[in-house]
């Protein structure tokens, strides 16, 4: 079919307009249609079509994310369902498991999910520890990658040393 | 410490007369909650897992290097009788909560003048707290945090460097740290300001509470006053804001307590006088209105129209008063008007030994 207007190009958009219970049909090329209605089509216009649209998906992308209920915390067997039931989390692992969960919990309760208080002196040096492990082991991957696998090796001992500290 | 040093008596180290020597700032607090890595939180814990952790707070105890957690005592529960623990729960010393139940696995390590205290497998593995006289919460938080340290040399925190220290209820993650602060505010009550002045306060981001902490409602003109946010404030910053705002507090109930001296001398010294005068004379009284009567008398020490009595002794006579107090001094299980008449009796004999002294 051609675009009605300029009658040169095949109609891509199909419009359908009710008027007062009268049914009118456009059958439109994309440059046609976007000349014809650009305020409706036009993606920088917030209440455009494809932004409410963009809009509906993210909502249900927002439904997909719904926490899991039958996940349970590997550590002490509580599902999000427990926890927000009790008011309290199972275990310190809860907090890993659950952490998107608790990220919208936290910045409801305190505004903020992030410390910025104390670091325990012996247990915050094993903290630091096991980042500059996780480091270590994705430069071991890259090394690997680039086939240097003497310095692959030699970040591997590194490791080695480091797991022992904190064990 | 034996268990009789422990429990007799009435006098705890935050009832001293704090710096200023005034009545307004009874008490601060501050406690922090810890817990261990890799064990599930106390709600959770069946009596076995509960003993483990029971058994390496011990071992971090009896091993100890610290200066602070050598200084204290441990005692389970499975020690102590109702009574025994309420008494703990009456000088501020253990949440009701935790005092309800007699396990072996609950416990609580206190220091010789109770300024410190660990409660052992209450909402959180630990609950460390310090309780001063006054208005010293820099002081408060220095001795918790060091006595915090001086344990996590041997026992393994659940802690993460984005959360921080992690905690049953999220509430209290992050600093872990509840800082509080006990005030004495009839003046403001008396001038019907007080409504305003708590709602100002809550709208700063603090919880007023009662006596006794969450769930008791305030009598005798007694509030506490501490922080809800655990979570992206450092502890200084924490503790620093509640300090500010319970001076401003304290500066206005210093005002008011002025004004009503210099605007109705009579009406207030009267009042006070009639407080004393049921305080030393009733046959019986009811818990609620020995706590107004004595909220009076404090007001009357305070502005020197009572002569003779101590601030210390009414600290004590607060807690004396409270019901199982009464029932360790009867010796026996009481019924309430038992109670009332024994709690009349109590009051009488500290303020005619005050008088004499």
């Amino acid at each position: 079919m051609l675009c009605e207007e300029c009658k040169e190009r095949t109609a891509t958009v199909h419009v359908t307009q009710v008027f007062n219970g009268e049914k009118i049909e456009s059958h439109l090329c994309e440059q046609c249609a976007y000349h014809k209605s650009s305020l409706l089509f036009d993606v920088n216009n917030q209440f455009s079509i494809p932004n409410f649209l963009g809009g509906m998906f993210s909502s249900i992308y927002k439904q997909e994310k719904l926490p899991d209920t039958r996940i349970q915390c590997p550590q002490c067997g509580m599902t999000i369902m427990d926890i927000k039931r009790l008011g309290k989390l199972g275990c310190s692992e809860c907090y890993r498991v659950y952490e998107q969960e608790m990220e919208a919990s936290l910045r409801r309760i305190h505004g903020n999910s992030k410390h910025s208080g104390k670091i325990p002196v012996r247990g915050g040096h094993k903290v630091m520890i096991k980042k500059q492990i996780e480091s270590l082991k994705s430069q071991i991957q890259e090394a690997v990658r680039e086939e240097k696998y003497e310095l692959a090796a030699q970040i591997r001992d590194q490791v080695i040393e480091l797991e022992k500290e904190i064990s | 410490m034996s268990l009789n040093d422990l429990l007799g008596g009435t006098s705890v180290y935050w009832m001293n007369i704090p710096a200023d020597g005034r009545d307004i700032a009874i008490s601060c607090r501050v406690r922090l909650a810890r817990n261990i890595s890799g064990i599930p939180f106390p709600h959770l814990l069946d009596t076995a897992k509960g003993i483990e952790i029971m058994e390496s707070v011990k071992a971090a105890h009896e091993g100890a290097d610290g200066l602070l957690l050598r200084s204290m005592h441990l005692f389970t529960f499975d020690q102590l009788d109702i009574l025994d623990r309420q008494t703990l729960t009456e000088k501020h010393l253990c949440s009701p909560e935790h005092a309800a139940s007699g396990e072996r696995h609950r416990g609580i390590m206190l220091n010789e003048d109770k300024s410190l205290a660990v409660m052992i497998n209450e909402e959180d593995h630990l609950r460390i707290q310090c309780l001063l006289p006054g208005l010293a919460l820099k002081e408060c938080h220095d001795l918790a945090q060091q006595l915090d340290d001086e344990l996590e040399q041997t026992l393994d925190y659940a802690f993460d460097e984005v959360r921080g220290y992690l905690t049953a209820c999220p509430t209290n993650v992050g600093t872990g740290m509840r800082a509080s602060v006990m005030l004495h505010l009839p003046a403001a009550q008396m001038t019907g300001l007080i409504n305003q002045l708590l709602q100002n306060v809550s709208q700063l981001g603090l919880a007023v509470r009662g006596l006794y902490g969450e769930g008791s409602e305030p009598v005798g003109n007694f509030y506490q006053i501490s922080n809800q946010i655990t979570l992206g404030q450092t502890e200084e910053d924490i503790y620093n804001y509640l300090q500010t705002i319970a001076e401003q507090i304290v500066e206005q109930e210093i005002q008011l307590r002025e004004r009503l001296m210099a605007e109705m001398p009579y009406q207030l010294e009267d009042k006070i006088g009639r407080a004393y005068g049921i305080l030393n004379n009733a046959r019986l009284i009811g818990s609620d209105e020995a706590m107004r009567m004595l909220s009076l008398l404090r007001l009357g020490i305070d502005l020197k129209i009572i002569k003779g009595i101590s601030i210390y002794a009414l600290n004590q006579l607060m807690v004396a008063i409270r019901p199982a107090h009464l029932q360790k001094i009867g010796g026996h299980p009481m019924e309430a008007l038992q109670r009332d008449v024994l709690r009349a009796e109590v009051i009488k004999q500290k303020l005619s030994c005050q008088e004499a002294d």
